[in-house]
């Protein structure tokens, strides 16, 4: 939608002389003023906005964060009490960065689910998404590597359980691990890396951000309809104002949220048992992720049978393999997502069977999380099972099969005519 | 250029392609040191045995230690438990390997998974579930053994895994006794 065409003009000469030499400003207006966005965006679309500011309030809090911080098994546990109480602000500090990760998971998920209901993976926007995806397995391992820096008790024995995830692997799993660990079992040389590569994601994650954004500008926002901009000038308007107020909006909403948890519940998403200090002979009685890991940490745990050639002993995939499989794949395979969903209607607000898919999904996911804070047994084991075989029937059976099944609905031909016709459209039933 | 290409290789082409495999020799061979620095280091690698005085563990008590960051467990059953142990039929075994590292192969017996004949009270046993690295829980679980809280597995008395999602039995680490006190594992 960025048609290749800029609208710039530099107005004075100095900023003719550095579009001639270096020409930022041009590609900043071009990015961010200039750009049109559709017309008929609602509020699902500001999530973008508000996670590229978290990106941004992570890296922040976390650097000065890692001005007091002490990386190793000795020091860590008390460092972090040393930044809660000696260092100015540095109560503030941690728990912005601790309810930060907690923030930017909700609106990476809000993020995520925006984009399966308006269909936005959908061609031609397939590598935007696995860009997307990119991020996200991005953003898991940094959390994941920032969890254990605390070093308290589920710090402690959280890395040991995911980094036990690579000894699944047949016959060189334990040496990966060792290798991984730099050690027998989770100790200084893990805790010391860690630190390093949670210093590093971050802006691996800017990086990819980068090439994400660059991907959006080149094809242009889907929107509600899922009907793709015919006209620019009547159903597109400007970045600026228009789009940077709503995300302000967007953002500040956010924020009250946001500042609710750190003010007033700044303990809420954590875990009292990290405030013991890690211990390599005790594990706590009940271990459980951070919340953003819990549906995928259920999905772990439900395979707890081996897989066997029938009527032999031959066990092809043992359980503690298979759980791991399980779980790489129900990410993994939000990659191919695109060419599962067969159905070449994007929005689910013209696909009335998808949408009732959609939230039954959604339902799923969130009880899946739900499942993966509670002990693993009878039931729950149970009910993990049945809930992990519909995660990925909806991708590979559901999917693929709505697409021929399915009648949409009309499709509007413009966005100019769906906004202006919308109760109208709403009213009438599928053809 | 296509034409060419077809026609029989040159001098030129051999040089490209030497070039290109010594230098992607060269890249490997770079990359390796970074890469080996991530293994366990000379000091985590020396700490490779130590000795335990087990005098003091009456019938129906159990210690850890630690040996190499992981938790040891060396268990005094008692004569129930052992008997317990030994009325399973290797079949009904979720993991009929005995991993033991003192005996090499062989199946997961009573007699294999303990301290051998004549010591089949004692048990000792690397203290991470074989799941994902748990500590299990002594005297608990639904076969009066280990139980792991972290994804509910279940070993027997012998330490054999017999439900949830844990697949092996927990590993026997290297271990001698020395004497009748003391136990040297590693
Ligand atoms: C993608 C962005 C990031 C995410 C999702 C993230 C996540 C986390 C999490 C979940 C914790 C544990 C918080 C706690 O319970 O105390 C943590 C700790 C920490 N992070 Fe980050 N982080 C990010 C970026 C950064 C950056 C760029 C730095 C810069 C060095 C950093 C430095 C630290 C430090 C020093 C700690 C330990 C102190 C503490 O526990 O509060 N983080 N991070
Ligand atoms: S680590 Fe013991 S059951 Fe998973």
């Amino acid at each position: 939608m960025s048609g290749g065409h800029s609208e710039y003009n530099p107005s004075n000469g100095f900023t003719k002389w550095l579009d001639a030499r270096l020409p930022l400003p041009r590609f900043v207006y071009d990015s961010f003023i200039a750009y049109p966005v559709p017309r008929n965006l609602n509020g699902w679309y500001t999530f973008g906005a508000i996670l590229a500011i978290m990106l941004i309030v992570q890296i922040i809090t976390g650097v000065v964060l890692a001005m007091h911080y002490v990386a190793s098994t000795a020091g860590a546990f008390n460092s972090v009490e040393f930044i809660m109480r000696d260092v100015n602000y540095g109560w503030l500090m941690r728990r912005l960065h601790a309810n930060g990760a907690s923030m930017f998971f909700f609106a990476v998920y809000i993020h995520i689910f925006r984009g399966m209901y308006y269909g936005s993976y959908k061609n031609p926007r397939e590598v935007l998404w696995i860009l997307g995806v990119l991020i996200f397995l991005l953003m898991m391992a940094t959390a994941f590597m920032g969890y254990v820096l605390p070093w308290g008790q589920m710090s402690f024995w959280g890395a040991t359980v995911i980094t036990g995830f690579f000894s699944a692997i047949p016959l060189v799993g334990t040496t990966i691990q060792e290798w991984l660990l730099g050690g027998f079992a989770v100790g200084n040389p893990t805790l010391n890396r860690f630190f390093s590569l949670h210093y590093l994601l971050p802006f691996m994650i800017v990086g990819v951000v980068a090439l994400h954004v660059w991907a959006l500008h080149v094809t242009g926002q889907t929107n509600p309809t899922g009907v793709e901009v015919k006209n620019m000038k009547k159903e597109t308007v400007p970045f600026t104002p228009y789009a940077t107020i709503k995300d302000f909006l967007g953002l500040s909403l956010f924020f009250i949220v946001f500042a609710w948890f750190v003010f007033y519940l700044p303990d809420y998403m954590g875990h009292p048992d990290n405030y013991i200090r890690a211990n390599s002979l005790k594990t706590p009685a009940h271990i459980v992720p951070e919340w953003y890991f819990l549906p995928f940490y259920a999905i772990l745990r439900a395979i707890t049978f081996n897989i066997s050639i029938p009527f032999t002993d031959i066990v092809l995939i043992n359980s503690k393999l298979g759980g791991v499989l399980a779980m790489v794949g129900s990410i993994a395979i939000l990659f191919v997502l695109p060419w599962l969903d067969t159905s070449k209607v994007r929005s689910a607000s013209y696909r009335p069977l998808y949408k009732q898919f959609f939230w039954v999904f959604v339902v799923v996911s969130v009880l899946l999380g739900w499942l993966g804070s509670k002990p693993a047994d009878g039931g729950y084991v149970i009910a993990a099972q049945i809930l992990t075989a519909y995660y990925f029937a909806h991708f590979l059976i559901i999917l693929p099969w709505l697409g021929w099944y399915e009648k949409p609905k009309q499709v509007p031909p413009s966005i100019a005519d769906a906004v202006l016709k919308k109760k109208s459209t709403a009213a009438q039933p599928a053809e | 250029m296509s034409a060419k290409s077809k026609s029989e290789p040159t001098r030129r082409d051999f040089l490209y392609i030497a070039t290109g495999t010594m230098g992607a020799v060269g890249a490997a061979a770079v990359m390796w040191p970074p890469i080996r620095l991530m293994s366990p280091d000379a000091s985590t690698l020396a700490l490779s045995s130590i000795e335990v005085d087990v005098s003091s563990i009456e019938p129906g008590q159990a210690i850890t230690v630690k040996w190499r960051g992981k938790p040891v467990f060396i268990r005094n059953r008692t004569d129930k438990e052992v008997e317990e142990a030994g009325a399973v039929a290797i079949d009904e075994l979720k993991d009929k390997e005995a991993r033991n590292q003192n005996l090499g192969a062989g199946p997961a017996t009573a007699v294999n998974r303990s301290a051998g004949e004549g010591k089949e009270n004692w048990i000792v046993m690397i203290g991470n579930c074989t799941h994902l690295g748990c500590i299990p829980v002594g005297l608990s679980g639904d076969f009066g053994g280990w139980f792991c809280p972290c994804h509910g597995s279940h070993y027997d008395t012998a330490g054999r895994i017999r439900k949830g999602p844990a697949p092996e039995n927990l590993l026997i680490p290297p271990f001698e006794f020395i004497s009748d006190e003391t136990l040297k594992i590693g």
